[in-house]
């Protein structure tokens, strides 16, 4: 008999379960391509549990209410492409400022502007980090297959909780759309984040922005015993608005440290033959698939490839990449954009000449064959 | 339970000019919450960006200090998340009907439970005076310096038009009639949209010539008439004041509550 655990699913659909399956009970979004199918599924799927599906006017509109929503206690999620994830992008630095727990998935499409629609890109690397303005920190996840969708869409509300912050996932039109085999995890078989609620009791003066010693921020619903004030202001303690120097660089610090700090605890990456390479790619989203056949065939041949397939992308693990890449003759980048990783990659690593880009940008999938005309251009056999 | 604590003293003294309306609406929403007798904790407000949105910080409920323009947003998020709670969200100009104009009239299409309060001084306030969607045409402002050639908005026929349940328009002075319908919005079930024309001083009457905050107030009185008034029929230049629209529709978070049943049922 077969098992019902296994399904035949798309990856907006794994990420839509996913997101259930982390306890998410409130969503808000605008339909848009390759992400929509998200918003449909969850529209069919929420009010099954009791939950809230809004469609709302705009992504705008969309991003603020799931902030709204996250203040009365809910797991909240917002799902766009490309031009609603740059309206999204005031809301999102709104998020950070007042460190309202909520994940926002962009299915990427290919830009500037409208684009390319329904074709394969990852051009919003650099957007997701930089996109709102201000100093900030930011943690992004990306996954190149189902399994991994499901995996970094639960690990993304709980890191959400743990970090109070808004997280991007941050898939691509290749997997969101792409139909595959995902096992389904097993109720309490991964791991949740609650929500950290304070245990200062009604009447007590409660700090809704004092950090604990460990650097979280228990939270208080809305409607609860305790009233507070949220701004995007620079705020002190207790969420007033306050342009005291102290307050500024202490608050700033708070935002970037917490994540900042913990790159190795938020760090996500998967390794392939590493151990021996001489030449690694270093690769992500559905371009580590292609990246990892090349590596596969390879090793056949005897080649030393090796594949490091990042899974967070913010924080980038520099320390990490460097560690990983010290014994490497060469370093290729392989990703669907004019280098956007490929600049974090030869800021990690000791030597920058040593590292190569692998990509398309004409919205075709990258195929191996990409890949090995470039490796042949840099080991001197040519194409 | 008296006003004084239904805010927060330490927060003051607060940041509007003298002779500003916002603190009169202020007072009167504050008087409308006592007559109301609601607890502190199941009141939410929302607000954007502007000198009306810091009403927000001086008020003891549940406070949310937001964008330019997306207070109701955010507002539809927090009532959608737990629709026991009462929202209100005050508004400037800017943010109900320029940056905000179409969050305004697709949460009044929805017909979502939260009380609107547009606070109308026709001036970009907080930031020095340009004019905004509702100045009007032939103001002076900073950024209309010679003459305005934008017409406005009139709130009420908009609100109407978009399908908000409940549409009343007042001044600061008339603060009877102010409490009164604040009272009555916040009752009403479903999107309810209080407009108040609010006097600035410092930059509409400064640009405009039209004297101090009290000479603004006075023509407030001598400019409006009640609703349906023979005045009215007489002047048809005076605007009206009251409650425009009243009605029972269906409200939101009573409708989404429809598809959770049928959707726990199985189709």
């Amino acid at each position: 008999m077969m098992n019902e655990n296994v399904k035949f699913f798309q990856g907006n659909e794994t990420c839509a379960e996913a997101a259930l399956y982390a306890g998410l009970d409130f969503f808000a979004g605008y339909p848009i391509t390759p992400s929509s199918e998200i918003a449909e599924h969850l529209s069919h799927r929420l009010p099954q549990i009791g939950g809230k599906f809004l469609q709302m006017e705009d992504e705008i509109a969309s991003i603020c209410a799931i902030i709204g929503a996250s203040l009365t206690g809910h797991k909240v999620m917002t799902a766009t492409s490309g031009p609603g994830f740059s309206l999204m992008q005031e809301a999102l630095g709104y998020a950070i400022m007042t460190e309202i727990p909520c994940v926002i998935v962009n299915v990427q499409r290919g830009g500037p502007s409208t684009g390319l629609p329904t074709h394969a890109s990852q051009g919003d690397v650099c957007q997701t980090q930089w996109g709102t303005h201000g100093d900030h920190a930011i943690i992004a996840l990306t996954a190149s297959n189902h399994q991994d969708v499901f995996a970094m869409t639960v690990d993304a509300f709980n890191l959400a909780e743990t970090y109070r912050t808004p997280v991007i996932l941050l898939f691509d039109e290749v997997v969101g759309h792409m139909r595959e085999r995902l096992i389904l995890p097993k109720k309490g078989e991964v791991p949740l984040v609650k929500r950290l609620r304070t245990s200062v009791e009604g009447g007590v003066d409660y700090h809704p922005y004092l950090p604990r010693e460990d650097g979280r921020l228990p939270m208080s619903d809305f409607g609860g015993v305790h009233r507070y004030n949220v701004t995007g202001l620079f705020h002190d303690m207790w969420g007033f608005p306050s342009d005291n120097p102290r307050i500024v660089q202490d608050l700033l610090h708070q935002l970037v440290d917490k994540i900042n700090n913990n790159v190795h605890q938020i760090a996500r990456l998967k390794e392939y033959y590493l151990e021996d390479a001489t030449t690694i790619l270093i690769s992500y989203g559905s371009s580590a698939r292609s990246a990892l056949h090349v590596v596969e065939n390879h090793r056949l041949r005897g080649d030393r490839l090796g594949l490091l397939e990042l899974q967070t992308l913010w924080p980038f693990p520099y320390g990490l990449i460097r560690e990983k890449c010290v014994n490497a003759k060469y370093i290729v980048v392989v990703e669907m954009n004019m280098g956007q990783i490929l600049r974090e990659v030869k800021m990690a690593v000791d030597q920058p000449e040593k590292v190569f880009l692998a990509n398309r940008i004409d919205g075709v999938f990258i195929t191996p064959m990409d890949i090995r005309n470039l490796l042949g251009l840099i080991q001197g056999k040519g194409v | 339970m008296p006003i004084k604590d239904y805010i927060r003293e330490r927060y003051f003294p607060h940041l509007w000019c003298s002779g500003c309306g916002h603190g009169i609406v202020l007072g009167s929403f504050l008087r409308a919450i006592q007559q109301l007798g609601l607890s502190k904790n199941e009141i939410v407000m929302v607000s954007g960006i502007g000198c009306s949105s810091r009403i927000t910080g001086y008020v003891d409920f549940h406070t949310l200090h937001t964008l330019h323009g997306r207070a109701l947003a955010f507002a539809t998020g927090v009532k959608m998340g737990l629709p026991e709670l009462n929202i209100i969200v005050p508004m400037g100009d800017g943010d109900a009907l320029a940056i905000g104009g179409n969050h305004f009239i697709h949460t009044a299409r929805r017909n979502i439970d939260i009380t609107a309060i547009v606070m109308n001084n026709r001036i970009y306030g907080m930031t020095g005076g340009q004019f905004s969607p509702l100045s009007g045409y032939g103001i002076k402002a900073t950024t209309a310096p010679y003459f305005n050639i934008d017409h406005d908005f009139d709130v009420v026929e908009l609100a109407t038009a978009a399908g908000a349940s409940f549409v009343a328009r007042t001044t600061t002075y008339h603060e009877k009639q102010l409490t009164n319908i604040i009272t009555k919005a916040i009752q009403h079930v479903g999107f309810s949209v209080v407009e108040v024309l609010t006097q600035c001083p410092t930059y509409f009457g400064r640009k405009n010539d039209i004297g101090s905050a009290v000479d603004m107030m006075k023509l407030y009185k001598e400019k409006t008439t009640p609703r349906g008034s023979k005045a009215k029929k007489e002047n048809p230049d005076l605007i009206e004041r009251g409650i425009f629209v009243q009605k029972e529709m269906p409200e939101y978070c009573n409708e989404y509550n429809k598809i959770i049943e049928k959707a726990m049922k199985g189709h």
